[in-house]
């Protein structure tokens, strides 16, 4: 088959065998007209004349990847971060020439897995996917740590990736060894959705279609197979079928049964110590004053498990998981783990394993609300162990909320509303007392060097305190923020990686940072020194397209969960570890040499300093970095940290 | 219970002599600061000071252990070294009352 026919011969196939032609011809001027935009005039004008500038070209025609980027544009998709890669460089021309770089604007990335952690964080903030591009195969390669990431977080991003499908045209050596039959293969057990399109037609189904799924609750990453034939040869269509983009319409998040949420509030308003655990369940801002008005109606406490920040830290009903035992009825919101919600796993080495032991009391009645209910794949063990529950209700939980909270006011009686008002005003009691205690906990090793992780935090409090701030990453700390900071915003806190794959904060802050940026808010982290080595670069990418952030980092030299895990390990098998020349275990320790990450930061384009060790000195170090942040530059500095 | 009372016994004859500088290091090399912090503030583990556990108990506990801390027998944690580090533990100071902390205090 001739190189020039080869297109043709793959929109043969698919006309042949689904759908596209059919629609075409449904979809003709005149008859009712489908949600679409029509195509632009450079579009429609590749159909009856190419542009002289493109018909004097050596391809002869109007490129297919330009007809992507109208596709694209109709989402209003603001960013694009990716590395660049040769199998989508037909694309990637037709973005910034044809598309002008706008809507996406293209940001380098040193890194797939920063491209993907930044849109990440981005959608956390900014409720809104990006967009990344990546090479088929080893840069998807790179990608899938951080797309896992964002499957378990159940953040939209997405994915297209370069490939050139056709062995006998794509050209011999390295875009050969770069291509594969199928590379949606690789993500395919963690994205919701994925797609091989082989026709321009088929591309504006499958690219809406992707944004669809990938932005219906429970949301997830998407992945596209992107033929580099299909970017690089000009717009042909056949048997008069006319290119069309399907209009993106929104799709209602799946709610709760009506009969089930009855049931769960007629549970809830007889309990006499209800207990409300989230943990992803506000999605959006008016999650948050949903899970009020219910925790308020039944003044019930709110276990907040922070994947989002679900309610507000300063509410009286904002309580420790110690409240999840004193539960009769427990509802569940949105949760990953309901079994490790309601027992204990106590990781003590008995006969090398551990101890299971439940954390409730029997009969306590337990009601689950949560989209991802039922486990959608089943390699990846993100799902947890299996609890049974009494009301189990598969149901995006905040598009629930409101039928559960109407269901409530009716299923409680009037004679129990004074019973249930008792239980706030204990609450208010036990909240006031519990902040009396943290504050004096934060209070130990306060003039500790290296610096305690309580201080940091509340010297870091107070450098922003009058700004409109946002934490975007904040990892191992032992949520001093949390249990310190008047978080009462949902973009106070973003939560975190969600798969717990390491190297998430650094490109996931400077994503929500981005989406900060536009919103003039300003953005926070602390920042731990072993997720940043993991893919360093994304620093350079932050200074470069001028993304503002205040990076302190959590230096405490070492990979610390593994370090004491490795201790244990030999405790328990009465060995004394070998820690060679560091501090923490052989292999676990970031020393021997010490890391600058202040000189690391400034080789990249940041303000930074460092190292900091004595806690005096922070806070006038902070007052610099912020004012560095707040005119419009990325600052970084390294504080050296007590463990945890 | 006889055995138990001359662990006691032992214990605080072995607390007696204890160094503070050496527990210093010890609870370093021992890894106690790993979830306990530098200072026994706690983190991942308790607090440990100020006012740690008398000595007799705090032995008792860190070799028998079954919770996820694991038991620190004497093969890899000596009597001496363990005696050293509770002097560390008790010589800690209190921290100060939040309320003198502006940061603390929210002002």
């Amino acid at each position: 088959m001739a190189k020039s026919g080869r297109r043709r011969f793959l929109t043969g196939a698919v006309a042949a065998g689904a759908l596209a032609p059919a629609l075409a011809k449904a979809q003709a001027p005149g008859e009712r007209k489908p949600s679409a935009v029509p195509p632009n005039g450079k579009v429609a004008a590749a159909e009856s004349e190419v542009p002289a500038a493109l018909a004097e070209s050596r391809i002869k025609g109007v490129p297919g990847s330009d007809f992507m980027v109208d596709v694209i544009k109709t989402l209003d998709i603001k960013y694009l971060p990716a590395n660049c890669a040769s199998s989508y460089r037909g694309l990637h021309e037709s973005l910034i020439d044809y598309g002008g770089n706008r809507t996406p604007e293209f940001l380098s990335c040193m890194h797939e897995e920063s491209a993907v952690g930044m849109a990440h964080g981005y959608f956390k903030i900014a409720g809104r996917p990006l967009l990344t591009l990546c090479h088929g195969t080893v840069g998807l390669q790179h990608a899938s740590m951080a797309i896992y990431n964002a499957y378990c977080d159940q953040v939209p991003v997405i994915v297209m990736g370069g490939n050139d499908l056709d062995a006998a045209h794509r050209p011999p050596g390295v875009p050969t060894i770069h291509s594969a039959q199928d590379i949606n293969s690789l993500v395919r057990d963690f994205t919701k959705w994925d797609d091989t399109p082989v026709s321009l037609q088929h591309f504006a189904q499958s690219f809406v279609r992707a944004y669809k799924v990938a932005m219906t609750p429970p949301y997830g990453p998407v992945m596209i197979s992107l033929d580099a034939g299909l970017q690089q040869e000009p717009i042909r269509t056949h048997n008069g079928e006319k290119l069309y983009i399907p209009r993106y319409v929104p799709t209602a998040p799946p709610q709760g049964d009506s009969g089930a949420v009855k049931e769960a509030a007629r549970l809830l308003a007889a309990a006499e110590r209800p207990v409300i655990v989230a943990d992803r369940a506000a999605r959006t801002p008016n999650g948050m004053k949903l899970l009020v008005q219910l925790a308020e109606l039944l003044q019930a406490p709110v276990v907040d498990q922070f994947g989002r920040l679900n309610f507000p830290r300063t509410h009286y009903l904002s309580a420790p998981p110690a409240a999840i035992p004193r539960g009769d009825v427990i509802l569940g919101l949105e949760l990953t783990d309901f079994w490790g919600t309601v027992n204990s796993f106590t990781d003590n080495g008995e006969e090398g394993i551990g101890v299971n032991s439940t954390k409730i009391k029997p009969g306590t009645r337990l009601i689950s609300i949560g989209a991802l209910e039922v486990p959608a794949r089943a390699n990846y063990q993100n799902f947890q162990r299996f609890q049974t529950v009494d009301v189990s209700i598969a149901g995006d939980a905040e598009a629930t909320l409101p039928a559960l909270i109407e269901a409530l006011r009716s299923a409680i009686p009037d004679a129990r509303k004074s019973t249930i008002a008792k239980r706030g005003e204990a609450a208010r009691k036990a909240h006031a007392e519990a902040q009396a205690r943290t504050r004096q906990a934060a209070a130990l090793a306060w003039d500790a060097s290296p610096i305690s992780t309580a201080r940091l935090s509340m010297e870091v409090y107070h450098a922003v305190k009058d700004l409109d701030w946002s934490l975007v990453a904040c990892d191992n700390i032992s949520n001093w923020p949390h249990r310190l900071w008047p978080m009462k915003e949902s973009h106070h806190f973003i939560g975190r990686s969600g798969g717990y794959g390491v190297g998430y904060s650094a490109p996931g802050s400077v994503g929500a940072a981005l989406a900060n940026r536009d919103l003039g808010r300003f953005s926070v982290s602390i920042q731990s020194d072993g997720d940043l080595m993991y893919a360093p670069g994304v620093l350079w990418t932050a200074a470069r397209h001028k993304i503002p952030l205040l990076a302190v980092m959590h230096n405490n030299r070492g990979w610390h969960q593994e370090l004491m895990h490795v201790q244990r390990m030999a405790s328990f098998r009465n060995r004394v570890v070998n820690c060679g020349a560091d501090m923490g275990p052989v292999g676990t320790s970031i020393q021997n040499p010490d890391i600058e990450y202040h000189k690391l930061a400034e080789s990249m384009g940041w303000w930074a300093k460092g190292p900091i060790k004595d806690p005096k000195d922070l806070g006038p170090a902070l007052k610099e970095a912020v004012a560095v942040v707040k005119s419009g530059q990325p600052a970084l500095l390294n504080t050296w940290t007590q463990p945890r | 219970m006889r055995r138990f009372l001359l662990l006691l016994m032992l214990a605080s004859l072995a607390a007696s002599a204890a160094d503070v500088e050496k527990g210093r290091a010890a609870f370093v090399k021992h890894g106690c600061y790993q979830c306990h912090g530098f200072v026994g503030q706690g983190g991942v583990g308790k607090t440990l000071a100020p006012n740690p556990l008398p000595y007799e108990a705090f032995s008792v506990f860190v070799r028998n252990t079954s919770g996820a801390m694991p038991p620190y027998r004497k093969a890899i944690l000596s009597d001496e070294d363990l005696a050293d580090i509770h002097a560390y533990l008790s010589s800690l100071p209190k921290p100060p009352d939040y309320k003198t902390i502006p940061l603390l205090r929210g002002d």
